[in-house]
């Protein structure tokens, strides 16, 4: 039955991973069953892009750590994996640029594929190419498409004042897609109904409710660290004693960035770190 | 200093239903907060599948929640699977299955501190305190104690008073109002330590089994060692959700002296 009615996905998650947890690579899991069981979705792969240092979050620490951490966490994932472009970047990138550097490497693999197959296909792709003239999606139907992975609360970022470009939200949301994955007490439905760009663009974001509310954050893992509290179960194993190893996150390390504006903020309104 | 402080031996009895990532998070919880109060030292942690007899619906075979909880333990240094409940014919009281316990580590406790004195023909200390074991249970567990037919009042008695029981709780006043509910718990309040847990995490042994029932996703709930045996074993289907349907769960029947209930009832 699988045929061209079934769009290949990919799913990209931006954000801190600093470290990652559980929760994060549950996420991913929760978006590609929704996805699936739609029927009209295949996910075919994962992205994990961990921000740059760039972005001068409070307590961020340096992004080789939790590159390497997401490494690790989804070394046993057969379909989830991290990559580094975002993070080796001198400077905080807009996360329309980083959806956008990754479509244009999903497209550039799609025409290597095509150069490999070329003769052996040509002639069953010049057919398809036939029939499916007119389509819009005609030129890059074999790419799969591009959806921005997020937790509800990123949606509701997008009404925070100079965090986000709005030509950025719609070029995400319009062009490319959201998952949103939700839990109980938020109502992303009634924030997109209270936002008439999001209500435009509300096809392309689609809503996931995580049933087994899970709210393993990045924030208490590291406070639990402070604290010399267990961390176990609540990220993995190899994870667990990366931060031990390398002796990750302590009082000191909470404290970086702390008094510096956030790089969004800095670029959007012209403030600077004093 | 450290030596002064009592050893304590957690012990977790359920189904375990498989066990989740959660049922081993509550033991990390518990041994930080028991730490923390600077009075004990905790020694190991035991988890203690109950035995087929309980006629829980959905029950999977002992053989096989035990074989899932030694591999989700397989990593952990100090918490350990026992198999003694499981394989016990009939549901056993989990009071019994305490004094067994109990029972045990005295008895290894004797070995140490006897072979001690043979070492450096000393006798130790008077001081040195003898070990301890708890009920380590979560949220919803001190509100069964007013389930009627479940407890023998003799029993709260004896896990609350003689042992003692670490309860970790989801927020909210729930363990408080049901110690406080209860005059067996209230009495001995001071051996009963309500452990909060801050991160709300609902990963619970049913949403694991519904989620495998409808082929979704349980990875990062449970182990992959475990997911892989679920696999392998085909366990969790809807066929086995029907087990044990109808039933009426052994305590019911065993204390209040009523005939066993045929399991093809």
């Amino acid at each position: 039955m699988e045929g061209r009615d079934i769009t290949k996905v990919v799913l990209l998650a931006c954000g801190s991973f600093n470290p990652i947890t559980n929760m994060h690579l549950r996420m991913f899991e929760i978006a590609r069953d929704h996805l699936e069981d739609t029927g009209r979705y295949r996910v075919v792969r994962g992205i994990i892009s961990p921000v740059g240092d760039g972005y001068k979050k409070k307590g961020l620490i340096e992004a080789c750590h939790r590159v390497e951490m997401a490494r690790l966490a989804t070394d046993s994932s057969d379909w989830i994996s991290v990559d580094s472009w975002e993070s080796s970047q001198p400077e905080w990138v807009e996360t329309a640029k980083v959806v956008r550097h990754h479509y244009g490497e999903l497209v550039t693999a799609e025409q290597n594929n095509d150069d490999v197959d070329t003769v052996k296909y040509a002639k069953k792709r010049r057919i398809e190419d036939n029939t499916f003239e007119g389509s819009s999606h005609q030129i890059n139907r074999d790419v799969p498409q591009l959806m921005l992975l997020c937790g509800a609360d990123v949606l509701e970022s997008f009404g925070i004042p100079n965090l986000w470009k709005q030509e950025d939200i719609v070029e995400i949301i319009g062009r490319y897609g959201l998952v949103c994955i939700t839990r109980s007490g938020n109502d992303p439905h009634k924030f997109i109904h209270q936002s008439d760009m999001l209500w435009k663009y509300r096809k392309n974001i689609h809503v996931v409710h995580e049933w087994v509310t899970n709210e393993i954050s990045a924030t208490h893992v590291r406070r639990a660290l402070r604290r010399g509290r267990s961390i176990r179960y609540l990220l993995p194993d190899p994870v667990v004693w990366y931060i031990q190893e390398h002796n990750l996150y302590s009082a000191e390390s909470e404290q970086k960035n702390a008094d510096v504006v956030l790089a969004p903020f800095q670029r959007y309104t012209g403030a600077s770190s004093s | 200093m450290a030596t002064r402080r009592i050893p304590l031996v957690l012990l977790a009895c359920g189904s375990f239903n498989p066990i989740t990532n959660q049922h081993m998070r509550l033991f990390e919880l518990a041994r930080d907060h028991m730490h923390s109060t600077g009075q004990y030292q905790v020694v190991g942690g035991i988890v203690s599948p109950v035995s087929d007899g309980y006629g829980k619906q959905g029950l999977a075979l002992a053989k096989h929640r035990i074989a899932m909880a030694k591999l989700a333990l397989q990593s952990s240094d100090w918490v350990t699977v026992d198999e003694w409940e499981s394989q016990q014919p009939d549901w056993t009281e989990t009071v019994v299955t305490m004094r067994h316990h109990y029972g045990r580590i005295l008895k290894q406790y004797e070995q140490i501190t006897g072979k001690d004195k043979d070492a450096n023909g000393n006798i130790l200390p008077l001081s040195s305190p003898s070990p301890q074991l708890k009920l380590l249970c979560g949220a919803d567990f001190l509100d069964t104690f007013k389930i009627p037919g479940l407890w023998q009042e003799e029993h709260v008695e004896e896990v609350a008073g003689r042992f003692g029981l670490v309860c970790i709780s989801r927020g909210g006043l729930q363990p408080e109002r049901a110690v406080h509910e209860s005059d067996t718990l209230s009495r001995h309040q001071q051996n009963i330590f309500l452990v909060r847990e801050w991160v709300r995490n609902e990963t619970s042994a049913t949403e694991v089994r519904r989620a495998l029932r409808r082929s979704l996703s349980v990875k990062y709930l449970i182990p992959d060692s475990v997911i892989e045996y679920i696999y392998q074993h085909n366990l969790y289907t809807e066929d086995s959700e029907r087990k044990n349907k109808g039933t009426v769960l052994r305590p019911l029947t065993k204390q209040a002296g009523l005939p066993v209930k045929s399991l093809d009832d």
